[in-house]
């Protein structure tokens, strides 16, 4: 990495970038996962692992947050884009020496951000958990670098027309850098009281709600046509789908704090936005499965075909749940509860996981111009990360609903802990499962490239058939 | 090639995300700004102080710049025996919290009755200060007010701290709260549509003004401690649940914060911890009758800071 950072543009070869970001992020993946199963094991076994300081629950909880959202989530996005991108305009990435720059900087910045969390320094609001140093760092050496070589890779396109995919990407960014320091004003000028509170849940919900829901929409946008070779659907609903994106979803973040004395036509109106939302969701939901047409043994013979549509087809319940239950009506049961985590979980583990884990099979593959080194492990990924995944869903779900019961009848709150306790095992076991499955497919990736087969010019990893 | 057929788009793009933050953050800023303080929020601002989160004032949240609460049943300046007092303690240099830098925090009635029966407009952060919040009773309408004991008492930190009764370090305690991640399973937010009986009254509108973070919590695996204190108020009784919790609740899932003692009890004597779950071992598997001591804490130990913090929530 350390050769390409200081080398000229024109020698460092497409897709460096690209192929830094893939391997940095699955890092981060496994990492971050990792340190979910060891707190899992603790919300199980609270005695597991006691005296140590830094290894107490208060503190790795946000790291495993943050892990997971910045290192893998958004760098993943990272990957993805940088070469999507280009391949969308017909040409070369605006600067790879900046995207190499780009990696070093965001693996530096997320080392300190999550050691100086893990320490506990923290601004003590919940996913805008990091210092506001580190915040400026974020939206300043991150992120705004990504958005600038996304921006320009458009602006310097071949093509005409500008694809859905890259619609996404460029607003995305942009309005990341945007969340990134409106949703921090709180800490960098000090604002106090329900303002602090209301725009702490203001960045959480677009940080979800403005990049990574819709990035990751963005990536099945490119791999389902290119995969299966089928136009997308239909260019019309897409931009539905964006456009709702950018007018309601960036709207509802009130709807986090329907139980809070905020003032009530503020929670009425994000409510009603919150359920705006499926408007986006079901546009996206039926664009894409309908590309699928006359394609769909391919769900079942293509690794990557298969990672999108189950992200996609996950894409349901999760919009399902979200666009209902923060409604009035549904809120006060669930609020609160392993309802929301389960949630949260379907978001980010779910739906957006599996439609980046495609991005990164895919786009490895391409960039380094080899074939993926095992299918049997990268199905046996899959499995471990479904099987897993859902282990934790369905036992945080029932989890959430026993705690929502227990909640509203005011039962003492032992016999909730008690009660949720087979289920906090389970959630322990599928976490594992995630992390154990991930480092199976750090060394599918490595052996890619190590030993994966070369694929001749011009030719994309699905046309060619595994030798194993 | 440029963005030139997509010109509309980007400004209807621009627009789209304009009008967007209009609604959601300029509009509920205006309203949520306008809130009048209740008194407990003029109460948390002065135990609390400026920020409890990361500041430069605490990078490490160690605790430290946060003013000290403390009880006095006597006048500190005459000695003369007083109601119960609540007396929130500035030494020079430490940090104001909003509603005493700004004046648009606490709303114009409770900033006007400050600045004139309260003198805060001698609020200084280098000589520190002595506060209270009182209330003032005009046509049956009772507003709360922060009165700057040091001008208009004669009250000096000094003579406080010595004629206090008791201290309580809620404002580094709220630091513990949030540096060891106690808001990740404890909300302090009872909803309005239940927790009434077990977890106390919900939070109003004005309670928040000049708080910051206000740590509701989002996802409860345990129980709500907004009025913690009210429900449970022995020392005793938190010193064992943050030794151990499963001391006193054999079902409990929290962490034990053994380590907040930092390694040494009231006499300076080291906390031998393995000796401890040695002992505490043997008393759940019936070899022992008792369970071992837990040892009392330092003054100036991080569960002091803590317990204080807790037992304040009332």
């Amino acid at each position: 990495m350390i050769k390409y950072m200081f080398s000229k543009e024109e020698d460092i070869p497409g897709g460096t970038a690209s192929i830094f970001f893939g391997f940095s992020c699955l890092m981060w993946f496994i990492v971050g996962t990792g340190i979910g199963s060891f707190n899992a094991a603790k919300l199980a076994f609270p005695d597991f692992f006691t005296h140590y300081y830094a290894l107490q629950f208060g503190h790795m909880r946000q790291v495993h947050v943050h892990t997971v959202i910045f290192g893998w989530i958004v760098g993943a996005f990272a990957a993805s884009a940088l070469y999507i991108v280009p391949a969308l305009g017909n040409t070369k990435l605006w600067s790879e020496k900046l995207g190499v720059w780009n990696c070093m900087a965001w693996n530096v910045g997320l080392m300190l951000a999550l050691s100086t969390l893990w320490f506990g320094m923290t601004s003590g609001r919940e996913y805008s958990d990091f210092m506001w140093p580190i915040d400026l760092y974020i939206a300043f050496c991150m992120v705004t670098p990504l958005f600038i070589n996304i921006f320009m890779s458009i602006l310097n396109r071949r093509t005409q027309g500008i694809y859905t995919t890259n619609w996404f990407f460029a607003g995305s960014f942009f309005m990341l850098i945007i969340v990134f320091l409106v949703g921090n004003a709180p800490e960098f000028f000090h604002l106090t009281g329900l303002n602090e509170a209301y725009m702490t849940w203001w960045f959480a919900h677009n940080v979800l709600g403005l990049l990574i829901t819709p990035v990751a929409a963005a990536i099945t946008y490119y791999i389902i046509p290119k995969v299966t070779g089928n136009p997308l659907y239909s260019h019309r609903v897409g931009h539905l789908h964006f456009w709702s994106i950018v007018v309601f979803y960036s709207t509802p973040a009130a709807h986090h704090l329907m139980s809070s004395p905020l003032p009530e036509w503020l929670k009425s109106f994000a409510s009603v936005e919150g359920v705006l939302i499926l408007v986006p969701a079901v546009a996206y939901v039926c664009n894409i499965l309908l590309t699928m047409q006359g394609r769909w043994s391919m769900f079942v013979e293509n690794i990557e075909i298969k990672y999108t549509i189950t992200g996609v087809l996950l894409a349901i319940p999760l919009n399902m749940q979200g666009g209902f239950q923060q409604t009035r009506a549904i809120n006060w049961y669930v609020h609160g509860t392993g309802w929301i985590v389960a949630h949260a979980h379907l978001a980010l583990l779910g739906f957006s996981t599996f439609a980046e884990a495609a991005a990164v099979y895919y786009g490895m593959q391409t960039m380094l111009r080899r074939k993926l080194y095992s299918l049997s492990l990268a199905n046996f990924h899959f499995w471990m990360l479904l099987i897993g995944f859902s282990l934790y869903w369905v036992s945080m779900t029932i989890a959430g609903l026993i705690q929502g019961a227990g909640k509203i009848y005011e039962v003492p709150y032992l016999d909730i802990v008690i009660a949720e306790h087979p289920y906090m095992i389970v959630r322990w076991l599928g976490g594992t499962m995630v992390f154990l499955g991930n480092i199976v497919w750090l060394y599918n990736m490595y052996m890619t490239v190590k030993k994966g087969e070369k694929l001749e010019h011009g030719v994309l990893p699905h046309e060619v058939a595994y030798v194993r | 090639m440029g963005f030139r057929e997509y010109r509309i788009g980007s400004i209807m793009f621009g627009v789209a995300l304009a009008t967007s933050m209009v609604v959601t953050v300029y509009m509920p800023g205006l309203d949520i700004s306008n809130t009048t303080a209740t008194a407990t929020a003029l109460e948390k601002q002065l135990t609390y102080g400026k920020v409890a989160g990361f500041d430069y004032g605490d990078p490490f949240l160690h605790g430290d710049d946060k003013p000290i609460k403390v009880i006095l049943k006597k006048d500190p300046k005459t000695g003369a025996a007083i109601d119960e007092t609540v007396a929130y303690v500035f030494k020079p240099g430490t940090s104001l919290p909003s509603g005493l830098v700004h004046d648009h925090i606490n709303g114009a009635a409770i900033q006007a009755l400050s600045v004139s029966l309260g003198k805060t407009d001698q609020v200084s952060v280098e000589a520190g200060g002595v506060y209270l919040v009182v209330k003032s009773v005009k046509n049956g309408v009772e507003t709360p007010y922060i009165e700057l004991a040091s001008a208009t008492r004669g009250w000096t930190i000094d003579a406080t701290l010595k004629a206090a009764d008791q201290e309580i370090l809620a404002g580094a305690g709220k630091v513990m709260f949030i540096r060891e991640g106690c808001w990740w399973c404890h909300t302090l937010l009872p909803e309005q549509t239940h927790d009434w009986q077990s977890f106390g009254r919900p939070p109003m509108l004005g309670d928040f003004n000049g708080e910051s973070p206000t740590t509701f919590g989002s996802d409860r695996k345990a129980p709500d401690l907004l009025h913690v204190g009210s429900r449970n108020s022995s020392k005793e009784w938190m010193m064992m649940h943050f030794f151990n919790p499963r001391l006193v609740q054999p079902h409990s899932i929290m962490p034990r914060y053994d380590y907040l003692w930092g390694g040494v009890d009231k006499k300076g004597n080291n906390i031998d911890l393995a000796k401890w779950d040695e002992e505490f071992d043997a008393y759940r598997e019936g070899s022992r009758v008792y369970p071992p001591e837990v040892p009392e804490y330092a003054d100036n130990s991080e569960i002091r800071y803590l317990i204080d913090y807790v037992l304040d929530l009332k």
